[in-house]
């Protein structure tokens, strides 16, 4: 009797001192994450500076109203979504294309010295890729114009006022950026099929090709559908630093460059408009946490493992 | 046999052509780093400029107090950041690994959520600037978005509940240990190289961030070296769209020559150079184990 009382006392003295481990951690995710949550009801207010944002007067949905009356709604959404279509196509296929090479190179020495440059990119700051970028397309003395083009005897072009080649420079950088990354993935994943599989296809006469594509590929399908399920799960939200700092901010390719997130920037800080800010911010929250149950969802029915709950 | 060593070869080709094509863009910014000025202004950027120099590089050292500074500043909010951060994090992630602690499925919960819903940055925005007055500090660029992601915590709570062995937590217990002296003297030795991992990410995420920069901060007392070569940037283009140079005066940030630009972002991306083969190991690491979950 008296031992469960010490056990059970001792139990709730260890509750609580794990409590105290756990509160600084939990503070600052209540500042920093659940107290803007319930700040989204600036969405429905018609915020003013003098009045703060409990005293501004309620707008009901008339932020909302006026957001999707612009163009700029459907233009962001759109590039938010494409892009990110076009991101999740191509970076997928070139991340698994470069993963099955980089596991028929053999050599681990090579591989991990490949491995490492190609993971660099990804390292750079969204600043600095700006800079390296403006190297390449400014007017004056950028590569493209000063060089490729001139030997090429075409005209030079000025690259951050045209908006046609801007989608694909976009999914260039993009690349550069992550392929590294997402082939390593991949290559985990390739690496983890048994080796005893190719042995015995290579002795039935299958050709490289023909492991490649009946072996390699058909194992890969769960961790390819995963990931794939999980970033259309983002499909929502775009990668700030890419439509921000490499078009400069230039105002000329907004109807290539807007995404919802450089949208909200710009409401919130060049514009001052709180509330059209705050209602695509919450119309992207809100898209986008459908989107991930959605997401999860599907992958729990597929794949229960790699599902996130 | 021929045919797997053709395949062999041909992978070596197209991934070695990728490989250099990954690196020539970096190579451009570092050969314009070097290139004499009046050679760029003449030529442009070039892999192979007609004369070379040093001249950036002097001017940095010699005139580059600004430099200097946000170079100070990048660095000690790099290194403060990740320390506070790794420590909230081993310490949220501690507790959800005890199997006998009695709310680790709503702490799991409390923090997993962040993952899949979040306000948005206006309303952070003004918390931050209207309750925290936190524009124009040091604090602006260590605190919001970085020093707790769920993402680092559910990777190090998986790691204490997957590679530590529970019989080692109750030897202690048995010895008279608290829980705060299991956690500092039993958890975290062992837990080093997810910690070595997760200190990398946040340490590379804290140098190279530029928002927190762009939200919080327009007194160049507090630019990090991103926010200054981002200030630079956008005074070019004001420059370009605004014929009129006095505007260049309110930029607070003098427009150095492109040599000098391209030697400042070379020392942006210097020290994940550096350390970047010595780690290379864990951040592979962290991109594996991290890729699904993530």
């Amino acid at each position: 009797m008296e031992k469960t009382l010490v056990k059970s006392r001792k139990k709730r003295f260890s509750n609580l001192s794990l409590a105290l481990i756990a509160l600084p951690g939990v503070l600052y995710l209540i500042i920093n994450n659940y107290i803007p949550m319930f700040g989204v009801f600036l969405a429905f207010k018609k915020y003013s500076l003098k009045k703060g944002i409990f005293g501004s007067d309620w707008a009901g949905f008339d932020n909302f109203k006026f957001l999707f009356k612009t163009k700029d709604a459907f233009i962001m959404t759109r590039n938010t979504v494409l892009y990110n279509v076009a991101f999740i196509i191509i970076g997928t296929i070139v991340a698994i294309a470069v993963a099955v090479m980089m596991c028929e190179l053999g050599d681990k020495k090579r591989v991990k010295g490949f491995q490492a440059l190609l993971l660099l990119p990804n390292l750079l700051s969204w600043v600095v890729i700006g800079f390296i970028v403006y190297a390449f397309l400014n007017a004056d003395s950028g590569y493209l114009n000063n060089t490729v083009l001139r030997t090429l005897g075409i005209n030079p072009v000025s690259w951050y006022a045209t908006t046609g080649p801007w989608p694909a420079i976009l999914i260039i950088v993009f690349l550069w950026k992550n392929m590294g990354y997402q082939s390593i993935v991949y290559m985990a994943s390739i690496s983890g099929i048994d080796k005893s599989i190719y042995e015995a296809a290579a002795i039935d006469g299958a050709s490289k090709m023909k492991q490649i594509f009946k072996i390699t590929l058909p194992l890969l399908k769960p961790t390819v559908i995963t990931l794939v399920l999980m970033s259309i799960g983002r499909i929502f939200y775009s990668d700030f630093g890419l439509f921000y700092q490499v078009p400069q901010n230039s105002g000329a390719l907004f109807n290539v460059t807007q995404t919802i997130d450089t949208y909200v920037y710009r409401g919130l800080m060049e514009l001052n408009d709180v509330g059209m800010s705050a209602a695509a911010g919450l119309y992207q929250s809100f898209v986008g946490f459908v989107l991930v149950l959605i997401a999860n969802f599907t992958v729990r029915k597929i794949d229960p493992d790699n599902a996130l709950f | 046999m021929t045919e797997s060593k053709a395949f062999n070869r041909v992978s070596t080709v197209i991934l070695t052509v990728l490989v250099v094509l990954a690196m020539l863009p970096i190579v451009l910014i570092v050969v314009a780093s070097f290139t004499a000025e009046t050679t760029l202004i003449r030529d442009g950027y070039r892999f192979m400029p007609k004369e070379l120099s040093l001249d950036a590089y002097y001017y940095m050292l010699k005139q580059g107090k600004i430099i200097l500074r946000s170079y100070g500043v990048s660095f000690l909010v790099t290194f403060g950041g990740t320390a506070v951060s790794v420590l909230l994090t081993t310490m949220l992630a501690y507790p959800m690994a005890r199997k006998a602690f009695k709310y680790r499925n709503l702490l799991a919960f409390f923090v997993f959520f962040t993952m899949l819903f979040n306000g948005g940055i206006v309303p952070s925005y003004i918390m931050w600037t209207r309750f925290f007055h936190i524009k124009d500090t040091i604090w602006a660029l260590m605190i919001p978005n970085y020093l707790v992601s769920a993402f680092n915590v559910i990777l190090v709570k998986n790691y204490f509940q997957n590679s530590i062995p529970d019989s080692l937590i109750e030897a202690a217990q048995l010895d008279g240990a608290s829980e705060f002296q299991i956690f500092v003297k039993v958890m975290l030795p062992l837990a080093v190289p997810t910690v070595a991992t997760i200190s990398l990410f946040t340490g590379i995420a804290y140098w190279n961030d530029w928002t927190n920069g762009l939200y919080y901060v327009n007194n160049e007392k507090f630019y990090s070296i991103q926010q200054l070569l981002m200030k630079i940037m956008s005074n070019i283009q004001a420059l370009r769209s605004n014929s009129n140079a006095s505007l260049l005066g309110t930029g607070a940030v003098d427009l150095p020559s492109t040599s000098v630009r391209m030697a400042m972002a070379v020392i942006g991306i210097l020290p994940i150079v550096i350390i970047y083969p010595f780690v290379q190991k864990y951040l592979v690491k962290g991109v594996i184990v991290g890729a699904v979950k993530g």
